[in-house]
């Protein structure tokens, strides 16, 4: 919240940036270098509170958006990884069963035999573990991060569809929990199946594209200080060449990253083909694809 | 405000543009890009682009139509006139991929009267090779394949179900002892839930493959109607068509219809090995075909590179659980795999079965369910 004089962080998250390029410095001063895309995409999501729905290829930044977010609004940060047979209760909240068999026995002890008190004590907020999606509500301003949404099943889309568009949860023995601001949502995912439309009508769609070249460069400056300029713009161009290969796996931005921290720990201010050859374990995940690119001629690909 | 109307106005005519090329820019939708629209600089061409794409994309696939259709409209192009007809409409003829060259699907008369005979001759039927049945024949075997059940095949969930036996569900057991007033009765127990494993498959709708396309692409229809969250159907040809949303509709006929006009390659040639790896890029390495069960309908004439056919056959059957190759001719006497892509392929393909008749399509049906 330090970077902002305090009569902005005063307005709600929404109101506090005129446009989307005032919305891309904000971000850049957090070191998240957005396209034009993505912080337009990033600003009416604040403004018309509609979940973001970000596709792309892995390692394209689509979670480290999320984080950026939440800093430049400075709202908490919730998130939430799905997987295959998540449910409610590890998604929205639980009961602290052991804790509330302790307060039974305790009750019982020092003899307590009013019923209706020791039920209302049993069904008190401290018993209840908030879940990523209750903590959103509960902690506003946050940003919930749904990360890969295509690997929950179809029934949990359902349930997230009625959570997001109330804004609340109700809990039987509690009551109504209602967002005083409500969360702004990403959600990410990675094709692995087809995301219900219901869902997607409802959000901002966004595909996130690889970076250019001049925004690669500009992004391992700006993670990676310690490394030279030069080696920044080999990596950047290098990464590009990757790209356009037709890979199994083509690298992202956060595989630059590691390929550039991996010549930097090797002493390299610049990149040349032997270090290339030696830490392309950091850029290519697939054999195939480092069979391909040894069948060419390294120095072809890397000679500066 | 009469400047605003136009806005909004351009934009509804700009929506009709893009359902005019393909795009499911509905009412919610449209509505949705006039509020981005308001909250951005309508005066600014790439706003106006943005506000519009997040609002109205919904995948990859329409970008490109999406980026079209926005130069075309806002690059002085004028729309088509008049929209497409409503999307729901009745389809009164039969199916477009009837298999009968003469194109008229419907049964004559004396015909039909004899499908009475051939209705207790429906044993022998399901034996016929499909591509050498007679129009009267085909229109009754379409009824079989209603029939036909898919079961679909299952794997473990990681889900829990409530069951008499099996390791103790601990908070069920203690939710019980709660209200039981800190009494353990009985411990409550749980099992692993099955769910069904994700079935993926591609057709080949290429020109040899002809004759069994219609009754194919039908037997996908039965297959996504049965599991429709785990099915998922593509054609080959010399690109790479999803279909699954197409078949998703209840009536068969529509769904073939609706498919087939989404399908652009329809009996041109075949280039398995770059459409398998187109397939593989998009979907099959981010999920689809993981752990799945994969059928490929072909009779494997690839006119592209067999090399590469056996390299992403390679890939695929790493990725999937099981991967059946479904060949029509193999149901003929005398059948060798001779063709290239039917040798390139053979060495990484769990299963290979016929296809031609319906008692084949049984026996694949239960091949499915085992592997």
């Amino acid at each position: 919240m330090t970077q902002f004089p305090d009569s902005l962080s005063d307005l709600p998250p929404a109101e506090r940036f005129t446009g989307p390029a005032d919305l891309a410095d904000a971000l850049s001063r957090t070191g998240y270098l957005a396209d034009e895309g993505l912080a337009t995409a990033a600003y009416l999501a604040l403004r018309m509170q509609r979940p973001l729905f970000l596709e792309g290829d892995a390692g394209v930044g689509k979670t480290a958006l999320a984080q950026a977010m939440a800093e430049v609004t400075g709202a908490h940060f919730v998130r939430m990884q799905c997987y295959e047979g998540l449910e409610a209760s590890q998604a929205l909240y639980d009961w602290d069963f052991p804790r509330q068999m302790l307060h039974l026995r305790a009750a019982e002890a020092a003899g307590v035999h009013d019923a209706e008190e020791l039920e209302r004590g049993l069904y008190d907020r401290r018993f209840l573990l908030a879940r990523p999606l209750l903590a959103a509500i509960e902690q506003s301003p946050s940003v919930l991060l749904v990360d890969e949404i295509d690997r929950a099943d179809d029934e949990f889309e359902a349930f997230l569809l009625e959570i997001l568009s109330d804004n609340a949860v109700t809990i039987p023995e509690l009551g109504r929990i209602v967002a005083d601001i409500p969360p702004l949502v990403v959600l990410t995912s990675n094709r692995t199946r087809e995301v219900h439309d219901a869902l997607k009508r409802r959000c901002l769609y966004h595909w996130v594209e690889h970076p250019s070249y001049e925004r690669e460069v500009a992004i391992l400056r700006t993670r990676l200080p310690q490394i030279t300029a030069k080696l920044a713009e080999d990596v950047a161009r290098a990464t590009g060449k990757l790209r356009s290969l037709d890979l199994v796996k083509p690298p992202g931005v956060a595989e630059a990253m590691d390929w550039a921290t991996a010549l930097h720990v090797l002493g390299a201010r610049e990149l040349d083909p032997d270090r290339a050859a030696a830490t392309l374990g950091a850029v290519l995940k697939y054999r195939e694809d480092a069979d391909r690119l040894h069948s060419m001629t390294l120095t072809a690909m890397f000679g500066t | 405000m009469a400047d605003n109307r136009d806005v909004v106005e351009t934009m509804l005519v700009f929506a009709r543009t893009l359902r005019v090329a393909g795009l499911e820019a509905g009412p919610d939708r449209v509505q949705a890009m006039v509020a981005a629209l308001g909250e951005l600089d309508v005066m600014e061409p790439s706003e106006v682009y943005w506000a519009g794409r997040f609002t109205l994309c919904a995948g990859p696939d329409d970008l490109e139509r999406y980026d079209a259709a926005f130069n075309a409209f806002f690059g002085g192009e004028t729309p088509r006139p008049g929209g497409r007809a409503p999307r729901q409409e009745r389809v009164v003829q039969s199916a477009p991929l009837d298999l009968d060259p003469s194109g008229s699907g419907a049964v004559p008369e004396d015909q039909a009267s004899e499908e009475h005979a051939m209705a207790s001759g429906g044993e022998v039927l399901r034996h016929r090779d499909i591509a050498q049945l007679s129009p009267a024949e085909r229109e009754q075997l379409r009824l079989l394949f209603g029939l036909l059940s898919v079961r679909p095949p299952t794997r473990p969930s990681r889900r829990h179900t409530r069951s008499h036996r099996g390791p103790v569900d601990v908070p069920r057991t203690v939710r019980r002892v709660l209200r039981n007033g800190g009494e353990i009765r009985r411990l409550a127990r749980h099992k692993q839930r099955t769910k069904p494993r994700r079935l993926v498959l591609l057709i080949d709708v290429s020109g040899s493959m002809g004759p069994y396309a219609d009754a194919i692409l039908r037997f996908g229809h039965v297959a996504v109607r049965r599991a429709p969250a785990s099915t998922e159907v593509f054609t080959v040809g010399t690109r790479l068509t999803r279909v699954t949303r197409e078949l998703r509709q209840r009536d068969p006929d529509r769904a073939l219809a609706a498919s087939g006009a989404a399908i652009p390659d329809w009996s041109g040639g075949t280039r398995l090995g770059e459409v398998l790896k187109a397939f593989l890029d998009r979907w099959g390495q981010r999920g689809t075909a993981r752990r799945a069960i994969v059928v490929i309908f072909s009779d494997g004439w690839e006119r592209g590179d067999c090399a590469l056919l056996g390299e992403q056959m390679l890939r695929l059957s790493r990725l999937a659980h099981a991967v059946i190759w479904v060949n029509p001719h193999k149901g003929r006497a005398g059948y060798e795999p001779l063709t290239g892509g039917m040798q390139a392929a053979l060495p990484h393909v769990s299963r290979f079965v016929a296809g031609h008749s319906l008692a084949a399509f049984q026996e694949l049906v239960k091949e499915m369910a085992d592997a």
